[in-house]
Order: C-alpha cells, then structure tokens, then sequence
C-alpha cells in the first residue's frame, strides 16, 4: 500500500483503484501502473503525504493513497 | 493583414503566465468568462503583416474535464466557449524540467488537428537538474515545431512568436489506441444518428475515451448520443478494460518516446534551487520557514499596512477640512465633507491592505510556496471540513475580510470556497481591534493571574479572537453538513519545485485586483457611506443647535482669557455636534431600539453608536465620542473617551454606571461576531456572483452576534 512506504522507499504502481474522477484524475498525474514513485515524507500533522514521480512532487491524502496498491503488496 | 488566434494551453506551474506576458507584453487585457469567476485573459503582437491574437486557457492536466477550469479549457479549445472563437492555432506550454506529465496533454491536443507550436519554457531548470532533451528528436516525435524558451528571462521569444506566425502544420495523433478503440471510433464518425459537429475522429475518440460522462455533460449531449457511445464502451471493454484505458495508454508512449529523447546527466548537487527545494520539505525547517512566512504576511498586512492607512486617512481628513472650508456651513458642506470625500476615503483606506495582500500572495503562489503552505495546513483544515487551500485565505481575514475573500479564488471546489467566504468574516479583522483596546483599558480591571504570567485584559483580547474561531469552525461544520453539503473533495496536488516568479505578472494581479475592487465595490460602499451620513445628519433642526448656543454663550462672554474661551467654545461645539446626532434619525433609531438592546445591558446611547457602526465598525468610537460630546476625534487611545466610557451612567439613574465588565463584554462579543462591513458584504457579492450570501451572512452573523452578546450579559451578570 502507498501509505505504507517508509520516508525516501520507493514502490511500482500495480494499480489504481476505483471507476470515478478521482482514479482518472491520479492516473492522468501519472500515477499508472508500472511507473515508480517514492516516498517524501508528510506533513506535520501526518497527512497528507508528499511523493516524487516522473520528475515532480506530488500531495495525497492517506485516504486517498488507499486507492494506489503497489507491486508485491 | 492576416489574423491568427492562438489558444495557450498547458498544466499549471509552467510558467505558461510569464510566457504570456514575454509575447503579450502590454497589449493584453484580463476579464471574466461569462457566468463564472474564472479569468479570461486575451493579448496580442505583430509579426510582419500578421496580428496574433492570443487567449489564455486556465492551466490543465488533461483535456478530460473533471473541474470548472478544466470545463473552460476544453470548450475554448473546441470553440464552444460563449465569449471565444475557435481558435486557429494551439501553443502549448511545456515545463522541460516535468516532461513527462506535461506531454501527456500535449498528445490529446495533437489529436485536434489544429496547427499546434510547443514552447518548451524552463529549459534552465531542466539544466540545473541534469536534464538534457533532444530538440529536434521531439519536434520529429510530435510532429510540430518546438521552442525551447526562458519566459521569465525572455528567451526563445522572438523565435516563438516567428513560428506563432509562420506555423501551418496541422498535427496529427501520435498515439495509437488498440484496435477495437479505434474501429469504434471510426464508426461513431459514420453514426449518422449523432450530432454533426461531434462526427469527427476528435471528439469521437474524447467522448468514447470519457468514462465518467464530464465530457459529455460539458457538451450536452442527448440520451440517444450518450447511449451511443456507451454502448461502444462496452463493446471495448470486451477486449480490455475502458477505464483508466486512456491514461494507461498515453504513458506507455510517453515513456517510450522520453527513453529516446531524455538524457539525464549528474547533477550538480547542491545547486541552490535544489538546496532551497530541501530546506522546503524538511520535517523540522519547512514548517519553522512556514511559521516565518505566515507571520510575515500576517504582519505586512496588519502593521505595515498602517502607515499607509494613516496618510490616507490623514489626506482625506486635510481634503475634508480644507473642501470644506470653501462651503458654507450648512447641508452641502457636510454632505461633501461628511458624505462624499470620506465615502470615497473609506473606500480608498482599504488599498493599502488589498494590495499588499495580492502582492504577496501573489509572488507566493508564483514561486510555488502557495501549495506547500496548503499542504502543510491541510490536516488541521480537513478536520473542519475544509482544504488547506482555505488557510490562506483565513488568515488573511484576521487583517481584514476583504482581501480574505478574495484570495479564496484559489478554492477550486465550488462548496469549500463559499464556506471559506461566508466563515471569513468571523475572523476577527483589524477594524474590531480598537472596539477591543477601547472597552478593556475601560473597564476590565488591570489584574494579573497565575502568579503574574497573564494579564486578565490581554486574556479578554484574546477570548475573543479565539471566539470568532470557534463559531467559525462551528458555522463551517454544520455548513457542510447541511447547505453546502456534498462529497469531500479530493486533495491531489502538485507541489511545484520554487521558481522565482516574475515580478511583473505579480505586480500586474496585484494592481488588476486592487482596480477591480474599487471599480466595483467603490460605487456601492461610497454609496452606503453617503447614506449613514444622511441617517446621521438629518432632519438637522436650528433649534437644536441654538438652544445649546444659548446655555453656551453668556459663559463664553464672561470669560477673558483666550484661552479658557477657546476651550469652552470647543466643548460648545462638541454639545452641538451631539446633539445634533442624538436628534437625527440615526439617533431617534438608536431610541427606538433600546427596548431590543437591554436585554444585552446596553442603553440608547449605545445603541446608535452600533447601528451607525453597521456599515463600518470602525466607526463607532468616532459615534460613541460625539455622542459623549467628545466631538469627532475621539479615538481609542484617548483617555477622555476612556474616562468618559467609565463614568457613563444611565440618563435617569445618575448612580447606575453603563459599561460595567458584563455590558463591556457583551459588547465586544457582539462586535467579534457581527457582520458590521458592508465592504466585506459587497465584495462577497461579487466573488459569489449572487447578494443570497452576503445576505444570508448578514443574517446569520447578526443573529449569532445578538444572542451571544445577551447570553454573555446575563451570564456575567450573575456574577
């Protein structure tokens, strides 16, 4: 699962979950499967959480990276 | 002379506005689609015997629209856009430094057909990050012409701008899709029963390709034309699965082509962009650099916003005075004095604080800060039901609601930025403070507690900035539960690298917004000022003011030193005044009123000053000093109103004081919650496009404020 990469890890997109805006708005950041994407950090309070892919930062919310499983969860 | 319109498209954080601004240069205007608050801005230059028209698109991901921008983008790009032509031309801007995501439009968009030119801007941080592209590879690959440039740096202008005019070359689709995709296609182009404009490969393959309807909803499309594609969906998703098919599909071909054309070198670590990126997201000091940062905006607008606020006020006090010295006394020296020249200066005092607030949210939504500083906020935001986006927006209207507002423009999502606009007036701005500072010097005693750490009068203050906290997050709350209720809208954002903005873009908002503001809410707040005059200065009876002269004047004579003279006849005129004022109409509503405001402990006296106060709070210490026969100078700080303030008792019981500590707090409870600014009203009418919420506003603020301060009296009173 997204959420559960440790700070600096990075994971393989396996797929991305759900059929409404939300999972056609991540895949189109590029957020599809078979594309690496690490691990920032969060914010203080512990969300939302900050990745890097293909070249650029990325904010999600943990409720959100729920729909992102990753290879070999 | 030939004319071309060329439509900008691109993703946000590209520098797509600076790379506007090097091609538009001065020839350019800002304004409004029709119907929403989305910003249209339209510019032009000349290359040889062609005149380019350009218009800016709102800044997108993909042209399938899941937002109201995104809406936008698409029809100005179709030429469905009340307010725009079909554009001949597409430019779009690439950041070089995030190819990848950013070409991921720019494959939709060649599959328009429309003549397309690529400028791709940034091309400096691509470097400073070891990116090397191969340009003329790409510009094969895509199959238009590509320009590298550095809008902020100007480069790579000229040779756009030549391209911009020369460019003939229709695109062509550079991804292909499998070929059950592409077999439907080409029979929906055949479909005699759809719609004409819809029967081309385009829009065929968009609306096939549009899962969740937006496309089709945006284009309004018929239940026969909307079953249609439907049905060859389904037939796709025999073969493969139709969601997610589009983005699966473009990237596949976005990497393969990038793997020919990136090369990616060693960076210089420690590049200052990147340390600067570093220090951004580290645990500790990106939040330390964010206290600092808010406090710096939190403090221009407060503190260095006052000077300024003070010469104006003093240049209008001199323009007053000195007009009016050219006036007889009467009714049209104090209509003009009294009503226009400060209507207008109470609209002019409000620049100071707008327009620094623009700049400076301004250069941080240029450099890329704006979204980190939501992401920072977004957890503490979510728990009230609102996005780091309305943070800002939030503390800003601890200054003042006004530019508060205004800054909720960034609030994509229609319901948390109304909840933002309606709960930011709660905030307790800047013109409450000298209400505040007025009635705790007054009548709160100076009595330290735990042991001298805390002072009570700075704890009252502080109550009631954390009281309109509270009833902010309160009122958001049940919002959301009810009026505005609707699904949490999702928090995805890019956290763009810092890039220094240009300056001009920043100054050009900042000064748009401050023309928009006085243009617009100016008419109507000069207007309201004029009318509290008129409340306060008719029916303006002589006889009034005779009979004070006539107590005045046999003392006045008696005395021989100039001195003691000029002083009587200054208290003479300051009885005059009040009089005057408590027997206008805005006094006799005060009178009328009083039943109403004792259940809050308040007396008739009272009473005026806060109905003269509901266009502007500021306003009531000024009322509340002629009202005590202080005449109109009376400010917070003056100890006569202070002493004045304490030794005020009820006019038929000279041994019942007025302000005692349950009536000072009921009435600092009900200015921290009242909707008293009919600016903020009239600016929130204009950003909500509607008078239902500065309607509905006034209402619930004023009600909330009423029974608060009662509640608050009776309860102190058993103390």
């Amino acid at each position: 699962m997204l959420a559960q990469l440790a700070r600096g890890e990075t994971g393989r997109i396996s797929e991305i979950l759900g059929d409404d805006d939300l999972a056609i708005q991540l895949m189109e950041m590029g957020l599809v499967p078979g594309i690496d994407i690490r691990c920032i950090g969060s914010a203080p309070l512990g969300d939302p959480l900050e990745f890097e892919l293909l070249g650029f930062r990325l904010c999600l919310r943990r409720k959100e990276c729920e729909r992102i499983i990753l290879q070999d969860d | 002379m030939n004319q071309l319109l060329v439509a900008l498209v691109g993703n946000p954080n590209t520098g797509k506005s600076s790379l506007f601004n090097a091609l538009a240069g001065l020839r350019q205007q800002v304004g409004n689609y029709p119907g929403v608050t989305v910003e249209k801005k339209t510019g032009r230059f000349q290359v040889d015997d062609t005149e380019v028209m350009l218009v800016d698109v709102p800044g997108t991901y993909s042209l399938a629209p899941t937002s109201p921008d995104e809406q936008i983008a698409v029809h100005v790009l179709l030429g469905t856009q009340p307010g725009t032509n079909r554009p001949d031309m597409v430019l779009c801007v690439v950041d070089a430094s995030n190819l990848a995501r950013n070409l991921y439009l720019v494959t939709q968009v060649l599959e328009m057909g429309l003549p397309v030119v690529v400028a791709l801007n940034m091309v400096d941080i691509a470097a400073e990050r070891g990116l090397e592209i191969d340009i003329p590879a790409l510009a094969r690959l895509l199959g238009v012409p590509v320009v590298a440039t550095q809008a902020n740096r100007k480069k790579g202008i000229d040779e756009l701008r030549q391209m911009l005019a020369g460019a003939r070359v229709e695109s062509a689709p550079v991804v292909t899709f499998s070929g059950p995709v592409e077999h439907q296609v080409d029979q929906l182009v055949e479909d005699q029963s759809l719609p004409e404009e819809i029967r081309n490969s385009f829009l065929a393959r968009r609306l096939l390709l549009d899962v969740t309807g937006s496309l089709a909803k945006g284009l309004a499309l018929d239940g026969n034309a909307e079953k249609t594609f439907a049905r060859a969906r389904e037939e796709v998703g025999q073969d493969q699965r139709i969601h997610g098919l589009e983005p699966v599909v473009r990237y596949g071909w976005i990497k393969q082509a990038l793997d020919q054309l990136l090369v990616k070198r060693e960076t210089i670590k420690d590049a200052g962009r990147g340390r600067l990126d570093r220090l951004l997201t580290h645990r500790v000091m990106g939040s330390v650099i964010f206290i600092v940062v808010m406090g710096l905006l939190f403090q221009a607008v407060f503190s260095w916003a006052l000077p300024m606020m003070d010469v104006i006020d003093g240049s209008f006090a001199w323009l007053g005075s000195t007009v009016g010295s050219w006036i007889p006394p009467g009714a049209l020296q104090s209509l003009v004095v009294d009503g226009v020249i400060a209507g207008i200066g109470s609209v002019v005092i409000f620049l100071p604080q707008i327009v620094i607030l623009f700049f400076f949210i301004g250069w941080l939504e240029g450099c890329g800060y704006m979204a980190r500083a939501a992401y920072l906020m977004d957890r503490l935001m979510a728990s009230v039901g609102l996005s780091g986006r309305s943070f800002i927006p939030l503390l800003s209207s601890f200054a003042c609601a006004i530019p508060g507002i205004m800054a909720a423009r960034v609030i994509k999502n229609r319901r948390d930025r109304l909840t933002t606009i309606l709960v930011a007036p709660l905030m307790s701005c800047s013109a409450r403070l000298p209400v505040y500072v007025l009635l705790t010097a007054a009548c709160i005693p100076d009595r330290r507690l735990l042991g001298g750490w805390i002072g009570l009068q700075g704890l009252v203050l502080f109550s009631m900035y954390m009281l309109g906290i509270v009833v902010a997050v309160m009122v958001a709350f049940l919002l959301k539960k009810t009026l505005l209720k609707g699904p949490t809208p999702p928090f995805v954002m890019e956290l763009p690298s810092f890039k220094l903005p240009s300056m001009v873009v920043v100054s050009r908002r900042m000064l748009s917004q401050g023309w928009d503001f006085v243009r617009q809410a100016g008419t109507l707040i000069f207007a309201v000022t004029v009318l509290v005059w008129a409340a306060g200065y008719f029916p303006h009876d002589p006889l009034v003011e005779s009979q004070v002269r006539e107590r005045y004047q046999p003392r006045i004579n008696l005395l021989t030193d100039g001195v003691q003279r000029e002083e009587l006849q200054q208290r003479m005129d300051a009885e005059i005044n009040g009089e005057y004022l408590r027997n206008s109409f805005l006094g006799k509503m005060g009178r009328m009123i009083e039943p109403l405001v004792q259940p809050l402990g308040w007396d008739w006296k009272i009473g005026v000053a806060v109905v003269a106060s509901f266009p502007a709070r500021e306003v009531v210490i000024g009322t509340m000093g002629v009202i005590y026969n202080l005449g109109s100078d009376a400010d917070e700080e003056s100890a006569t109103l202070r002493d004045h303030v304490r030794a005020a008792h009820w006019d038929d019981e000279p041994d019942r004081k007025v302000f005692t500590i349950p009536v000072a707090l009921s009435m600092m409870v009900f200015f921290a919650l009242c909707a008293q600014c009919a600016s903020t009203l009239v600016v929130m009418k204009r950003e909500t496009q509607s008078w239902r919420w500065p309607l509905f506003t006034f209402v619930y603020m004023t009600a909330i404020a009423y029974l608060a301060a009662m509640v608050v009296y009776q309860l102190a009173s058993l103390f």
